[in-house]
Order: C-alpha cells, then structure tokens, then sequence
C-alpha cells in the first residue's frame, strides 16, 4: 500500500533529462564515495591481520557493544524515512520530530564510537601501535567523520525548520540529507560484517 | 537556467513505500542484525561464518537501499549509477586483495 506521499509534492526541475539535477548529483557522489569506502575497506583486510605485534582484532572487537550501536544507526535510518514522509506529506511538526530523532541517534551512535576508540586505548590499541589499529582508525574513524556531518546536516535541517518552514515543496532538501544518512548506514552495515563479525573469528597471523 | 515547477510526480518515479511499510522493513532489518550476532556465538558454523554473514549482509544493505534510499521506486538512472559505483569499488577490493595475495 503507498500513501501517495511521493514525489507528489515535490518540486522537479524542468531538465533536459527530466531528472532532478540536485538528486542526480547526489547519487553521483554516492557513487564516489563506494569506491572510497571499498578501498579503505580493502585496506582494513590487507593489514588486519599483518600486524606483529598485538592488540589483535579478536582480542579487542567488543561484538555486544557495536551490535548495540549497529541497532542505533538502523533505528536511525527509519526515523530518517519517516521525517521524509512527515515532510512530504505536509505534516512540518512530525518531520521536525524525526529529523531531530534521526540526529539523536546518529549522536548516540557516535557516542560508541567514542566511548570504543576510548575503551581501545585503555586497552593499548591507538593508531601507532601496529597496521590492524592504523587501519581500523582510519575506516572507522573516516565512517564517524561521515556521520558527524550527518548530524550537522540534520541539526541544520531542524534549526532551519524553526525559521522557514518545511513545506511539501522543500521535501527534496531532506531528501537529500536522507539519501546521505542512509548511505552512510549501509556503509556501517558492510563495516559491522567485515570488521567486527568476519574479523573478530580469525586468529591474527603467525 | 530552467525554471523550477511542481509536478504531480515525477515521470520517472513511482509512488513511496508508506510509514507502515518503513517500519516493517525496520522490523527485517532488526531481525537480521539479532540472527547475524545469535549465529556469532554458535561455534559449530563457524567454517560458514563468512558466507552466512556476507549473504546477511548484502540482504540488509538490499533492504535499506532499495526502499529506505528509494532505488526501487526511482529513475533507474539512479539505481544504475549506484551499480556503477559498487561494481567499480568491488572490483578495487578484490585487484587489492589479489595484488597481496589475500585471497587465492
């Protein structure tokens, strides 16, 4: 069943393609930015298990703890739809609530984050230490920097609300923060498999 | 510059899932998650871990991009550039970890 809150309100530019150039653009940096988490992601597999010395990633990969905050982001990413849907059908005040519900989330989910790479370093794992934490660091930390722009996105969003509205008319602006917050949960999604499930089983090389 | 106006819809688009829906997709998403962690800590899998994890995983990433990011019900120009991106950062992946020796 649908609810006929498409793109029913809103607003399309009279383009040569007949697309949204706004959208189009987005989903052609999406597009860009698979192959720069592909590559940090191949990097993570190429070093994870090269160190010499530990910690090691089975020894330190907390699985209860990033199950819980996988839970946040994906609870995020339906709070997210169902602002759009609020926006798109005219209902500013419930859009206004999930947009702030989704930045919520995506801050609770950063606050693992911090609360992981703290635990870590208590534990003896910071970048320095060997190519399993330089690498770790880096796709996760790049993923969080990917989230904080997120929530700056949709705090943006919230703030802006209070002062212009968000009509029917202006669903496209979340949309597009949407499709970012959204691929940034699929990228997590790959992350939670490949660092934390498949990486966290594998003995560290001889 | 061309004039920006509001159609009903766009031609290239279908209409959203509705929020019923949404929450249902949440529901499958849990789910897996909830499955995938369960089947961590059942050893006596282990030696598909990988592939029951990877299926998993993709079927979660199918769920979140197709309805939550629209790809079903958009352009296909859309759906197909995405593609276009996964392929390629795919194919990065595996020339790196055969480069190294990782896999084979």
């Amino acid at each position: 069943m649908t609810n006929g809150t498409t793109a029913a309100h809103e607003s399309h530019l009279a383009t040569t393609t007949g697309l949204n150039h706004r959208k189009l653009l987005m989903w052609l940096f999406l597009a860009s930015e698979c192959l720069f988490f592909g590559s940090l992601i191949a990097t993570f597999l190429l070093y994870k298990d090269a160190s010499v010395v530990g910690p090691y990633p089975h020894e330190i990969l907390n699985i209860p703890v990033t199950s819980t905050s996988t839970f946040v982001l994906l609870t995020s990413s339906l709070a997210m739809v169902l602002a759009l849907a609020a926006v798109q059908r005219g209902d500013v005040v419930s859009g206004r609530f999930w947009i702030f519900a989704t930045a919520f989330l995506g801050a609770t989910f950063l606050g693992f984050q911090v609360y992981e790479f703290y635990e870590f370093v208590i534990h003896g794992l910071t970048p320095k230490t060997n190519v399993f934490g330089a690498s770790f660091f880096t796709l996760t930390g790049f993923h969080g920097a990917h989230v904080t722009v997120g929530v700056i996105w949709l705090m943006s969003l919230f703030f802006y609300s209070f002062r212009h509205g968000l009509p029917a008319e202006k669903s496209l602006d979340v949309e597009l923060a949407g499709l970012y917050w959204h691929f940034v949960d699929i990228v997590w999604v790959v992350i939670f498999t490949v660092v934390y499930l498949i990486s966290s089983l594998e003995p560290a090389a001889g | 510059m061309a004039e920006q106006e509001e159609h009903g819809a766009a031609p290239h688009e279908q209409e959203h899932p509705s929020p019923a829906k949404y929450i249902l997709i949440a529901t499958y998403l849990t789910l897996i998650t909830i499955f995938e962690v369960a089947i961590y800590y059942v050893t006596a899998l282990e030696d598909y871990f990988l592939w029951i994890f990877l299926v998993l995983s993709a079927l979660k990433f199918y769920y979140v991009a197709m309805f939550y990011m629209h790809l079903k019900f958009d352009a296909g120009i859309f759906k197909n550039l995405f593609i276009f991106g996964l392929v390629l950062a795919t194919f990065i992946m595996l020339a790196l970890l055969l480069l190294f020796s990782i896999i084979i």
